[in-house]
């Protein structure tokens, strides 16, 4: 090219040597552009070979998967009553149906994760060991979400109903599940599996939300009670590890009660998880408001608002777009932290794998287990992961 | 300024202090309570029928609350279908089955090794059947009481066949795998000592991670109960090539525990566990009982209580050990459901056996 321009004469113009353009090219550029380059190349993909071919070779020929297609209700909803699954069901299609909605209205990342669901009904709905009238749910389930997609943005004021389905989903979730007197009461011992993990993991970042909020609040308030009151209870919960306030809850806590009472323990562990989050959660949001100018409360004061309003209106909304990504990281470790109460004694996925792996018919086959519970939870925690990551370019986060 | 900040740090102060007389005065309170009240019954045996007996609570709520294991083959673990299975459970159920008629009336507690003892004296379970070994200290300082032992197990050694390791002897300087935290642990090193051999101890989180080891090979033989030994031995790729050395390390009474203060309960769980070995030396199954209904033999009579009054005696319908027997079955059949010859396990019953054929099985007289 370059002896083209020099000369300055019109010759056709040739395409590019062979050996710099293609996979060929690319390859000699990035992979073998020079001997020691070659050699790691080499030594990496011999690696790479072996451990794939003993990793694949073990997925496809040797382990045996049964354990997991046998118990595949098990690890998603436990023990719970198989005449009462309706009510799972249900409620997994009111999910279905808000995301249809919100996919049908806002696109984007919302598209994407009902795509990443439909992708999973349909993975189950192909799969072998899926039963009858699971498929017949799933089917449901796809309806309701291509349906809604379709004619949620013809709903009028459909925004305002999804978001309003949004916040009643979760205590109508609660309330299918737990029944409450007025359907069958399903005890929380028979809560496990996936349904459970799920359970505590959204509770607890449902709840620790507002009482982070209101502890970063408390930990910069000037009245002094509130202040030691919440830093030393930040600090406390933040200086001991997740797995001693669970040991706390079961242990010593029925030990304090006294006699007669007795607090269900699904729901001390609950109750555990979200104290525990809270006071991350507070820490994060404090993050954040000491992220906000002192301008912004000056101006706030100026244009003659109250402490409360000031705080509604102006400040809280910068200071929680500033700690999206830290809030979301939160809320995902915490959904993976409640496999801990696998140790604890409760059926979660982990400890259902467990209960499992100890059913004679399947000894030994522990690693199929475990891997299809890893799975399980990378599917979730990278979507909510990946839903955040949107959330954040579409704010603006870290752009100012 | 200066002054405040004195304040408030007084303040704190008393907060936490008050904070932690709070915890001792509960802790103080529980402690005394439970003296208290197993004080009382040793005393005079009748002082749980005044309070809330647990009969009473059980028959109130509908179900035997259990606490049980999930994860221990053979013995606690979820089937399938959701439910759960296993020796140690099929006990709860004969509890039900005497009080209910139905042995479906339990509700399984699964409990960690840890919380077993807490979940029994706060009375979140009705009774604890969770392959716990009777020790002194549980029997006295926890506050339980120990019905029969149902499974005597014993820990044991495994090794390689081809290793021509025969007895514990051939051990020297070998390396043993063994799980952290449990009692196998300690009586390991309480026997190697004793007999003077030198050994190297690997020890390891969970059984599964053990036996990997074992099987690739960087342990020469592993230590557990017997029973987890045999189950586990079924899973190996080679059974054949292993070997459970004959000598046992320790003694493992496994057995139904309740709470001290009740000695009805207490009764109960015992003479339902009698029973069923009662039952069995007598012969009578779960399929042939309704042929003793009607038997001369006054032993059989008693036990299923065509005569006599014993299951009044225990707060309990005269039938109850026929509904354990015809729901559950007797102590063989029991046996062989879960860990006999038709299992993976096939262990054989050695000592499990009744004390007519040279076993540690021995159910007072009914009568």
């Amino acid at each position: 090219m370059k002896t083209n321009m020099e000369t300055g004469t019109n010759l056709p113009t040739s395409s590019p040597p062979k050996s710099t353009i293609g996979i060929l090219g690319w390859l000699k550029q990035n992979l073998f552009n020079n001997w020691y380059n070659s050699i790691l190349t080499i030594l990496s993909v011999l690696v790479l070979y072996f451990a794939l071919k003993g990793t694949l070779t073990w997925v496809f020929t040797t382990a045996q998967w049964d354990i997991v297609a046998d118990n595949f209700r098990l690890f998603m909803v436990g023990q719970f009553p198989v005449e009462e699954i309706w009510r799972i069901w249900l409620a997994l299609s009111l999910v279905s149906l808000l995301f249809g909605l919100s996919a049908g209205i806002w696109r984007g990342t919302n598209l994407h994760l009902s795509v990443v669901l439909m992708g999973i009904y349909l993975i189950h709905i192909l799969a072998s060991f899926t039963s009858v009238n699971t498929k017949m749910w799933l089917g449901i389930n796809i309806a309701i979400l291509v349906v809604s997609f379709f004619t949620g943005p013809r709903i009028p004021k459909h925004k305002v109903v999804t978001i309003l389905g949004w916040f009643l989903a979760f205590p109508i979730t609660i309330f299918l599940v737990n029944g409450f007197g007025v359907l069958p009461e399903v005890s929380t011992n028979l809560w496990g599996g996936l349904l459970l993990t799920l359970l505590i993991s959204i509770i607890a970042i449902v709840f620790a939300f507002p009482i982070g909020i209101l502890l970063a609040l408390g930990r910069t308030s000037k009245l002094p009670i509130i202040r030691y009151f919440c830093i030393f209870f930040i600090e406390f919960v933040r200086g001991i590890p997740l797995i001693t306030v669970l040991f706390m809850a079961m242990l010593l806590l029925p030990l304090f009660l006294p006699e007669g009472i007795e607090i269900n323990n699904v729901l001390r562990v609950m109750v555990a998880c979200t104290l525990f989050t809270s006071a991350y959660m507070a820490e994060n949001v404090r993050g954040g408001l000491q992220s906000i100018p002192n301008g912004q409360y000056e101006a706030a004061k100026a244009i003659g608002l109250n402490p409360i309003q000031s705080m509604t209106f102006i400040i809280m909304p910068q200071a929680l777009r500033a700690v999206i990504p830290a809030i979301v990281g939160q809320s995902i470790s915490m959904f993976k932290d409640t496999s801990l109460v696998a140790i604890v004694g409760l059926a979660d996925i982990l400890g259902i794998a467990q209960a499992v792996k100890s059913n004679p018919d399947y000894l030994g086959r522990i690693m199929e287990a475990y891997l299809f519970v890893a799975l399980a939870y990378w599917v979730i925690a990278y979507s909510m992961s990946y839903a955040s990551r949107r959330l954040e370019k579409q704010l603006g986060v870290g752009e100012r | 300024m200066a002054k405040r900040k004195h304040a408030f740090s007084l303040l704190l102060a008393s907060i936490f202090l008050s904070f932690s007389l709070l915890l001792v005065a509960c802790s103080d309170d529980g402690s005394s309570d439970e003296t208290a009240s197993s004080d009382d019954t040793e005393d005079t045996a009748s002082s749980a029928e005044e309070g809330d007996s647990t009969l009473d609570t059980v028959k109130e709520r509908g179900n035997l609350v259990l606490g049980g294991n999930n994860q221990l083959p053979g013995f606690g673990y979820v089937n399938e279908d959701g439910d759960y299975e296993g020796f140690d459970i099929d006990f709860g159920r004969a509890i039900a089955a005497a009080i209910f008629d139905d042995p479906s009336a339990i509700e399984v507690r699964p409990l960690s090794a840890d919380e077993r003892f807490t979940a029994l004296q706060t009375g979140e379970v009705d009774v604890l059947i969770r392959n716990t070994t009777w020790t002194t200290t549980r029997d006295t300082d926890l506050g339980t009481h120990f019905a029969p032992t149902t499974f005597y197990d014993g820990q044991g050694l495994m090794v390689r066949k081809d290793s021509g390791i025969t007895s514990v002897e051939d051990l020297e300087g070998a390396t043993i795998g063994v799980e952290t935290g449990t009692t196998t642990e300690l009586n390991l090193a309480d026997q190697f000592r004793k007999l003077g051999i030198e050994y190297e101890q690997q020890v390891f989180d969970d059984s599964d991670a053990l036996v990997a080891a074992y099987e690739q090979g960087s342990v020469d033989a592993w230590t557990t109960d017997k029973s987890g030994l045999v189950s586990r031995q079924a899973t190996l790729s080679d059974p054949e090539a292993h070997v459970i050395l004959d000598e046992t390390l320790s003694k493992e009474p496994l057995g139904p525990t309740v709470r001290q203060g009740d000695d009805q309960w207490f009764n109960i769980v015992k003479w339902i566990t009698f029973a069923t070995m009662e039952a069995e030396e007598l012969g009578i199954t779960s399929e042939n009982v309704d042929d003793f209904l009607d038997s001369d033999n006054p032993v059989v009579r008693r036990l299923l209580g065509d005569e006599g009054e014993l299951g009044a005696m225990l707060g309990l319908p005269n039938d109850f050990a026929y509904r354990v027997i015809k729901h559950v079955g007797n102590y063989g059949e029991i046996y062989n459901r879960h860990l006999g010859p038709d299992t993976v396990f096939g262990l054989e019953r050695g000592v499990n056996s009744l004390w007519t054929e040279g076993g540690l099985l021995y159910s007072p007289p009914f009568r």
